[in-house]
């Protein structure tokens, strides 16, 4: 009984055995297990794509009272096999100007970043790829990288749609990955380590209700940083026909895209260790430590619904608008809320015995507070807006 | 800990390695014919106007550099975040301090509506 | 030769090839991945010195934010936006014999000198002392204040001369 529920670590710990009896020295085995370990993870990231893919078409196209693919297999659900068998199969049509080396070399690099995040993030309270010192700090580093590979895409395309498309794209993940880095902050300051798994293990209540405007700027970034809608601007096929992938055809394609999906299940998975506890659910991971992923993968799961029903409902949103949004008001709210955590953290300095809810409901006050002010600053800028002689002009007409 | 990297290590050996057997596998599979039509650039199904040029706007500069310094801020600020348990009362003043040092910097900007997307 | 030196070794040719790549390229876009290889290169010599966070921040701050600010700086002026635009530089002649004369000193220095050796292994809580010393007013306090005034100079500076267009 105990094996099977503790059954991810004891087959870890059996495997190694198993390496150990045939003889190999301790270098190979350690070796032998990390490769096993990163297959396997890429393999789940890879997986990400082929499940979210079609799930994101059929949900979206409920929202939208439709159908949704329901051609491959019942109800549609092996769209992306035949989608990958379709990028597989296309000719790769190389424009006749483009640097064919910087036009090659971004589709290699573009998935790399997206995997790598996978390293860090915890599945359970010992089955993580590698506990990292820091953990947090890591995944911002690595999607840095990937912005790099998006100014070689745009480049190396010899189009200047392509090019100009790039540039944007680089701001808005730029811009939104400020006060990405600021909420983290304020989460770093309650758990005082970086390491994923010990963000996990220091949320005896999940951050999203201790702080949530800190969990709702850390959604729309993640959205933001993997490109999807509603902030979509550059890769939408109305506007920019795909942006900086105009000229990428085929399995280059492809690598663009399974980057975008592959980042947005990491980014699904970061935002419930972070904010939604990990893989805590009320205790069920001390009773039943083989169903740790399982709860990771159901609480990634609904917040790439949330993801999906953002995408369904908002309509997309102008460039200036986006970037004006990303500085004027994200920055300045995590800059606060960042203040509000350092404010109350110190608190138990004053009294010496402190639950760990008071902290937390002090925080949650403190937020709510927050977007009480802040409604209450955007409702008034807006009846301003609305008296502009202007627009009472257009609304005059229109009556 | 310095063994730590070695997973790291492994994983973008591994990572490097996945989009040359993805790309590879497409090199075999696929078609290979191409034609001038073909590999012209893409304008919506026009013939191309003018170089590949665009006109370079110092907004997309200014974004890039106010990037730059709110990241070295929360750079220093990572440190004092992990270290604050630990820390008395002042360094919540030293860190405010240096925060509202870098807001000045941004409501400057604001105002003088460099910050704006024309 | 153990598994850190091959590692070392490894590393230093990606980031050697990248210095060179920056130096040698005729087209200054393919200077600039060049560039953003060595840096790469660099992050991983902090990982071998058990310096992580350090490692981290180059790639968060170094391949994240500067290089896409020399790409663009690259792209300012127009004749550089060509990606056939070949780089010209008559001087290299010269340029090639003061870096043999300053790498000849260097390796003399290094050959000569008989460098100390931190027989003690770096402790745990690295990152925890750092956030520690730079709140410290008699350690780094100053320098964390006035690292702030640096940035404002040059954000203020940045936006000022930006706005002269």
């Amino acid at each position: 009984m105990d094996f099977i529920l503790n059954f991810w670590v004891e087959l870890g710990a059996w495997a190694q055995d198993v390496l150990f009896g045939w003889g190999l020295p301790a270098w190979a085995v350690n070796l032998i297990s990390d490769i096993v370990v990163v297959l396997v993870l890429v393999v789940v990231g890879i997986m990400a794509v082929l499940i979210f893919t079609p799930m994101e078409r059929k949900v979206i196209a409920r929202m939208q009272d439709r159908p949704g693919p329901n051609r491959v297999w019942p109800y549609g659900l092996l769209q992306a096999l035949a989608d990958a068998i379709k990028m597989l199969t296309k000719e790769d049509i190389t424009p006749t100007n483009a640097d064919r080396a910087l036009h090659m070399l971004a589709p290699l690099i573009v998935a790399i970043p997206a995997l790598l995040v996978y390293a860090v993030l915890p599945w359970g309270p010992n089955i993580i790829g590698k506990d990292l010192n820091v953990g947090i700090l890591f995944i911002v580093a690595i999607a840095a990288l990937h912005v790099i590979a998006i100014i070689i895409a745009g480049w190396g395309s010899n189009n200047k749609y392509s090019l100009l498309s790039a540039f944007r794209v680089v701001n808005q993940l730029l811009a939104y990955e400020i006060p990405m880095v600021f909420c983290l902050l304020s989460v770093i300051l309650f758990t005082k380590t970086m390491s994923t798994q010990g963000i996990v293990e220091a949320q005896t209540i999940p951050y999203f209700i201790v702080m949530p405007v800190a969990g709702m700027i850390f959604l729309i970034c993640a959205m933001a940083e993997a490109n999807r809608s509603p902030v979509d601007l550059i890769e939408a096929d109305s506007e920019m026909v795909a942006g900086y992938m105009i000229e990428y055809s085929g399995m280059k394609f492809a690598m663009f895209f399974i980057a975008e999906y592959v980042n947005m299940f990491a980014a699904a998975i970061v935002i419930s260790t972070v904010f939604l506890g990990g893989y805590k659910f009320f205790g069920l991971e001390n009773l039943a430590p083989v169903l740790t992923p399982v709860i990771v993968f159901m609480k990634a799961v609904f917040v790439i619904f949330v993801m999906l029903w953002f995408r369904a409902t908002f309509p997309r949103v102008r460039f200036d608008h986006l970037v004006g949004m990303a500085w004027k008001f994200f920055v300045p709210l995590a800059m606060v809320n960042l203040l509000l955590s350092a404010l109350v953290v110190k608190i138990p300095v004053a009294n010496a015995r402190v639950e760990p809810w008071v902290q937390g409901g002090v925080m949650l006050v403190g937020n709510l507070i927050i977007i009480a002010v802040t409604v209450l600053i955007l409702s008034r800028s807006a009846r301003k807006l609305e008296d502009a002689p202007a627009l009472k002009r257009i609304v005059a007409v229109e009556r | 800990m310095l063994s730590d990297y070695n997973f790291i290590g492994v994983f973008v050996a591994v990572a490097c390695i996945f989009p040359f057997v993805a790309l590879g596998l497409a090199w075999l599979l696929r078609p290979k014919k191409p034609n001038p039509v073909k590999t012209a650039t893409y304008e919506c199904g026009q013939e191309t106007i003018g170089d590949t040029w665009v006109q370079f706007r110092a907004q997309y500069y200014i974004f890039a550099l106010v990037f730059v310094v709110f990241d070295i801020e929360a750079v220093f600020l990572f440190p004092w975040a992990v270290a604050y348990g630990q820390l008395g009362l002042w360094a919540l003043a030293e860190a405010f301090l240096f925060l509202g040092i870098l807001t000045v910097g941004l409501v400057y900007a604001w105002r003088k509506d460099a910050l704006r997307w024309q | 030769m153990n598994v850190t030196q091959v590692i070392f070794i490894i590393l230093s040719a990606v980031t050697l090839i990248g210095a060179l790549g920056v130096v040698v390229s005729r087209n200054l876009f393919y200077a600039a991945i060049f560039l953003v290889l060595s840096f790469v290169g660099v992050a991983g010599y902090y990982i071998l010195l058990e310096a992580e966070f350090l490692a981290m921040i180059q790639i968060l701050v170094y391949v994240g934010a500067i290089s896409i600010l020399i790409i663009f700086a690259i792209m300012v002026s127009r004749r550089f936006m060509s990606p056939k635009y070949k780089a010209r530089n008559e001087q290299w002649v010269w340029a090639l014999v003061a870096a043999a004369a300053l790498f000849a000193v260097l390796v003399v220095i290094l050959i000569q000198v008989d460098w100390p050796i931190a027989q003690a292994s770096v402790p745990d809580g690295t990152l925890v002392e750092l956030g520690k010393a730079l709140v410290d007013p008699g350690q780094f306090l100053l320098v964390f204040e006035v690292a702030s005034v640096l940035l404002l100079v040059a954000l203020v500076g940045a936006v000022i001369i930006a706005r002269e267009r």
